[in-house]
């Protein structure tokens, strides 16, 4: 009989438990990552005021007590009135494509020369490339700025070996912000190439070159064809958060370059518009789903595929 | 004799290396530089290090940015081990799709966002029930847990999809309550990947500029909002100290963090 109810003690107690281990880290995301985004999403729909805080409430008070809605598109018709922003959102995803693209040449590449290294040499090159991963991305961002200076040392250099005889602009330019975020992502790019090439089975390449395929033929036929999954995983590691970059246009690029994080950041501080700044962060989100959800998509559909063709 | 595709490799990886961190090198050296103008090498010296040291600014910014992140990892670590104890173990329960996909997502989200959103929340509750009264170290651990409690989930849920459940399920045919199996089994295996999780959060918590100018407010500047506004100027000679001084902790941590695994791993 009591050593009933101490189980039935113990079960509640223990349910309680796995109840409270759900709960605490459930209830601070609902709380701090999906109610701002609602908030985000409602304030969206507001009109600015100069109050505070600047912008319409959403639900008001009518005169006879009762309350309504108030919600207006205007945010998201000016974004799609104003070129700017248009222009500003295509300039957005040009420049992280771009850079993505040099991030996958020139990781690509690395990666394999450290996976086709012996074992201590390629575990000391592993470490190097996940170093500068820890040191702080601003600092490395700012590393740049003293190279790339009108009277920095890039120029310095080229003018001492004679290349140039005149300073390049490179400072405040779509070069130098390039640079930046190739240099910045670079490791998000090589780590997943490489953990998909160290995984690819050599005997495939060798048997290929026995059939008589040349060294050309059979990087592209079997290689490259094998490692599209770390070639996708490490674009979209370096993609996604080269649109919404902030800190290296704000740095290293000019005036001119337009990058939609930035002027999310000026909409919000400079120009205080708190409604616009919110239709910016929606549409940059929607920008962003799309092109996760493909991948992803595409991604379960080929281990889909690669299980299948295991069976026959 | 190297053929030449090992050539090209090869150089590939003396190019890759170089650049990644020939920059870094360059701050380095230009910290010792005794010039004003940053980019002319005017002989060595320490000047740099010595006005670091007497700028209360810098080291007040430093403190505060090594107290909230010593803060965030802690909070980070906890909230996020539990989140992936959850999405490895427990495989339904009601919510479990939002909360994969509350999980996932702080990782994808661009910074300007999660600033604007936290700092719209922190207003509204401020309208609403009067807290937070004023915006400062307080909103910026919150904005560094939220974002930092994700990755630990993904490293801790990464590690407990590699390792067996063998070993709980023995525990708990032998009788262990679950709470026991956790903390006498599972907690003891993954901690190599808390200890991973925690460093993490502290260095993304360190290294957060964009988040924090969002939601700090005014009095509470963190060591990169000081750098941001320092460098936005130009290049500064007490900036290449304080990174060099920075970079030198990293790598010392990084290097022996890789020596004590390898240490392990051998054994």
């Amino acid at each position: 009989m009591s050593g009933l109810l101490i189980n039935l003690d113990n079960s509640f107690r223990e349910r309680l438990w796995k109840n409270l281990v759900i709960a605490i880290p459930y209830l601070w995301l609902l709380l701090f990552f999906l109610t701002p985004f609602l908030i985000v999403l409602k304030i969206s729909l507001a009109d600015p005021i100069i109050a505070q805080p600047p912008f319409t409430p959403f639900f008001q008070e009518t005169v006879d007590g009762s309350f309504s809605i108030y919600a207006t598109f205007d945010n998201f018709l000016y974004l799609f009135q104003d070129s700017l922003y248009f222009v500003t959102y295509l300039s957005s995803v040009k420049l992280a494509f771009i850079s993505t693209f040099f991030a996958l040449i020139i990781g690509y590449p690395i990666a394999y020369g450290i996976a086709r290294s012996p074992q201590p040499t390629r575990n000391i090159l592993l470490l190097m490339i996940v170093i500068p991963f820890w040191i702080s991305f601003l600092l490395r961002v700012y590393a740049w700025m003293g190279i790339l200076k009108t009277k920095g040392l890039l120029n310095g250099f080229l003018l001492w070996i004679g290349i140039i005889d005149q300073p390049l602009d490179l400072l405040y330019t779509d070069t130098a912000v390039y640079i930046g975020m190739i240099y910045s992502y670079l490791p998000f790019m090589i780590l997943p190439l490489y953990a998909n090439l160290e995984k690819l089975d050599i005997r495939l390449l060798e048997a290929a070159s026995d059939l008589g395929a040349k060294r050309w033929q059979v990087f592209k036929d079997v290689t490259l064809p094998l490692s599209l999954p770390g070639i996708i995983a490490g674009s979209l590691l370096v993609f996604i958060p080269s649109i919404g970059e902030y800190v290296i246009p704000a740095l290293l690029g000019g005036a001119d370059t337009l990058m939609i994080g930035r002027v999310l950041f000026d909409e919000f501080f400079l120009n205080r518009d708190w409604p616009v700044a919110s239709a910016v962060a929606i549409v940059l989100v929607l920008l962003l789903v799309l092109p996760i959800v493909y991948f992803q998509k595409r991604q379960s559909q080929e281990s889909m595929q690669n299980s299948s063709q295991a069976v026959t | 004799m190297l053929n030449k595709r090992s050539k090209f490799i090869f150089s590939m990886l003396c190019f890759g290396f170089a650049f990644l961190y020939i920059p870094i090198a360059l701050v380095v050296i230009y910290s010792f530089n005794d010039s004003k103008l940053v980019t002319i090498w005017g002989g060595w010296t320490l000047k740099w290090y010595v006005e670091l040291f007497n700028n209360e600014n810098i080291l007040n910014a430093a403190l505060l940015s090594f107290r909230i992140a010593a803060i965030t990892a802690t909070f980070a670590t906890i909230f996020g081990t539990m989140a992936g104890l959850i999405l490895a173990r427990l495989k339904q329960f009601r919510g479990r799709m939002l909360f994969t996909g509350m999980i996932a997502s702080p990782l994808v989200m661009p910074e300007v966002i999660t600033g604007l959103s936290l700092l719209l929340l922190f207003v509204s509750l401020q309208d609403l029930i009067g807290w937070p009264s004023q915006r400062g170290m307080n909103t910026i651990t919150i904005a560094h847990i939220t974002f930092s409690m994700a990755y630990v989930a993904v490293i801790i849920q990464s590690r407990l999809t590699e390792i067996n459940e063998s070993l709980e399920e023995a525990a708990m045919d032998l009788g262990a309550k679950p709470a026991r199996v956790i903390w006498d089994i599972t907690l003891p295996i993954i901690f190599p990947a808390m200890i991973s999780g925690w460093l993490l959060s502290f260095t993304l918590s360190l290294d957060d500029l964009v988040i924090s100018s969002f939601v700090s407010g005014p009095g509470s500047t963190t060591l990169p909002m000081l750098i941001f506004s320092k460098v936005r100027l130009g290049v500064a000679p007490d900036i290449n100290a304080l990174a060099t001084i920075l970079i030198a902790i990293v790598t010392i941590g990084v290097c022996i963090a890789a020596a004590i695994i390898n240490k392990k791993n051998k054994n």
